[in-house]
């Protein structure tokens, strides 16, 4: 548990420009993924003129509302790579961004409660090794000198038959990850624009030449879209359709509490994810609501399910109280993985797809990202995570794999 | 939460239920006949609207019976249920102007009330 106490705001964050008539690229979504995209398009490719555009306001979407775990541990050689590179990424930046955002490597454990979660668990963990990512597996006895409060007696339904183990991995806090890269984003000449909500786009043939805001129109030479959630919305203003169906995800967080959870515990088959903020306060999240759901609000029963779990693994938990609940969107592909990559429309690239763990991939996302829209050609890292492949079948089927139901 | 009115059972909590996705899919006429292009609309492409959503339910704990259903997905509001393979009814009214009562559909279409959403809060 870190005792860390929380940066210091600088006396200064970003500017609030009016948006310019014209801009190099404009970058759709004032989030996470928006502003590390801005911030790599400007620090790798020196690509300063351009604007991210933001309905709302900076980071005030599913970057305010995701559970903050940062983890590495896929199945798949495609998402080990990306993952893990964002890992490496997240381990510099808050050097690079000149602002601590408190990344505490705490390492995550993914608990197994079935023979087939164990058999699933140590495939994982040989094809992480295999890798590069640091896993490990524990039996019962050592996740619970992990984490002393979980419950790991035989007697509950689903008993905790071990763990995976992923030391490097941990959380971060994502307010501040948003200010970081915002604050540099800005000092570089990026203009970010809060409450200018995107409303169309213009197009010379197939090819996009402008975006029409509520605050006038901007022309432009290459549009980003990185607006999680409604990336199918405004893929259909541009005149294609995306393979992404958008789904209610919640999460909850207890009143504050002493340090008692040391690390970040996620259950794939019982169902819930755990850890303890900086401040205190428990945060735990489920599974998205399983109909499509632009409502920001999600059901009860998933909250009961993931409570009960919690409950039953963490017998502690039973008298904490729920201080808050909250709900974002998510789109989710049928594989599970993102799409970063090219899209039917000229100058126009797509960010979207990552369903329920985009804050962990924010750093691999922005970089990948921005060289996709600077050069117009997939990056080594985003290239199997292309638009084709649902064309190809070349799918990077993550669903059961990566750790957690998507 | 839904309240989900079975078009057999009458209306009933929301774990009752499973949820289908889209409505309206038809399995293709030619398979044989299908560009790569064509298989990866039917398999991996579905609508995503913000709005009225034409979509498939099964009441797994009741009747078990799979049946449509029009749902606002920004509201959530139930605008109408309606039997598998009958067509969408007409597109109905905008969902704050549905207030509980039928949409304008065929006569296959049966009238419901809207949802409740419990405690929603953001």
């Amino acid at each position: 548990m870190s005792t860390q106490h929380l940066p210091e705001h600088p006396d200064f964050l970003w500017r609030n420009p009016e948006p310019k008539s014209s801009y190099d690229a404009v970058i759709v979504g004032g989030g996470g993924h928006g502003l590390a995209t801005a911030y790599f398009l400007a620090k790798n490719h020196g690509m300063t003129n351009i604007a991210v555009l933001e309905k709302g306001w900076l980071a005030g979407g599913n970057m305010a509302r995701n559970t903050t775990i940062i983890r590495s541990n896929y199945l798949w050689d495609e998402s080990a790579a990306i993952y893990e590179h964002a890992l490496k990424l997240w381990e510099i930046l808050p050097e690079e961004l000149e602002y601590d955002f408190l990344f505490s490597q705490r390492g995550v454990m993914n608990l197994a409660h079935t023979l087939g979660d164990v058999r699933e668990s140590i495939r994982r963990v040989g094809a992480n090794k295999l890798n590069g990512v640091d896993a490990e597996w524990l039996d019962p006895q050592q996740v619970k000198e992990l984490c002393p409060i979980l419950n790991i007696r035989d007697n509950i339904r689903y008993p905790v038959m071990g763990a995976t183990y992923q030391p490097r991995a941990g959380i971060a806090k994502h307010d501040h990850v948003a200010w970081a890269f915002a604050r540099k984003c800005d000092e570089m000449g990026v203009d970010i624009i809060q409450n200018c909500e995107v409303t169309g786009f213009l197009k010379d043939g197939d090819r996009v030449v402008g975006v029409k805001t509520s605050r006038g129109t901007i022309n432009t030479e290459k549009v980003g879209l990185c607006a999680a959630g409604h990336s199918s919305v405004l893929a259909e203003m541009a005149g294609f359709q995306l393979p992404i169906q958008s789904h209610p995800l919640q999460a909850l967080v207890s009143e504050l509490h002493e340090p008692v959870h040391p690390t970040v515990v996620m259950s794939n088959h019982v169902h819930v994810y755990v850890s303890q903020a900086h401040k205190g306060e428990l945060v735990m999240g489920a599974g998205v609501d399983s109909y499509n759901g632009y409502g920001q609000r999600g059901s009860f029963h998933v909250i009961e399910q993931q409570m009960a779990a919690a409950v039953e693994l963490f017998p502690i938990f039973a008298r904490a109280h729920v201080l808050r609940t909250w709900g974002g969107i998510v789109d989710t592909t049928l594989d599970a993985s993102p799409i970063v990559g090219l899209t039917p429309v000229e100058n126009m690239f797509v960010n979207c797809g990552w369903g329920t763990g985009g804050f962990k991939g924010t750093p691999a996302a922005g970089l990948t990202f921005a060289h996709t829209i600077a050069t117009g050609a997939p990056h080594a890292l985003n290239k199997p995570f292309s638009l084709e492949r649902f064309e190809t079948g070349a799918l990077i089927d993550e669903h059961g794999a990566a750790a957690v139901a998507h | 939460m839904l309240l989900i009115p079975c078009p057999n059972c009458g209306p009933r909590d929301e774990t009752e239920f499973h949820y289908g996705g889209q409505a309206h899919v038809p399995y293709p006429e030619n398979p044989n006949e299908l560009s790569d292009t064509e298989w990866s609309r039917y398999l991996f492409y579905r609508e995503n609207p913000k709005g009225v959503f034409a979509e498939r339910w099964v009441h797994s704990t009741g009747c078990r019976q799979w049946f449509n259903m029009l749902r606002d997905t920004v509201s959530y509001d139930i605008q109408a249920v309606y039997p598998m393979g009958v067509p969408r009814p007409a597109a109905p009214l905008p969902a704050a102007a549905v207030t509980g009562t039928a949409s304008t559909g065929p006569a296959s279409t049966t009238p419901l009330s809207t949802t409740a959403p419990e405690g929603a809060t953001k």
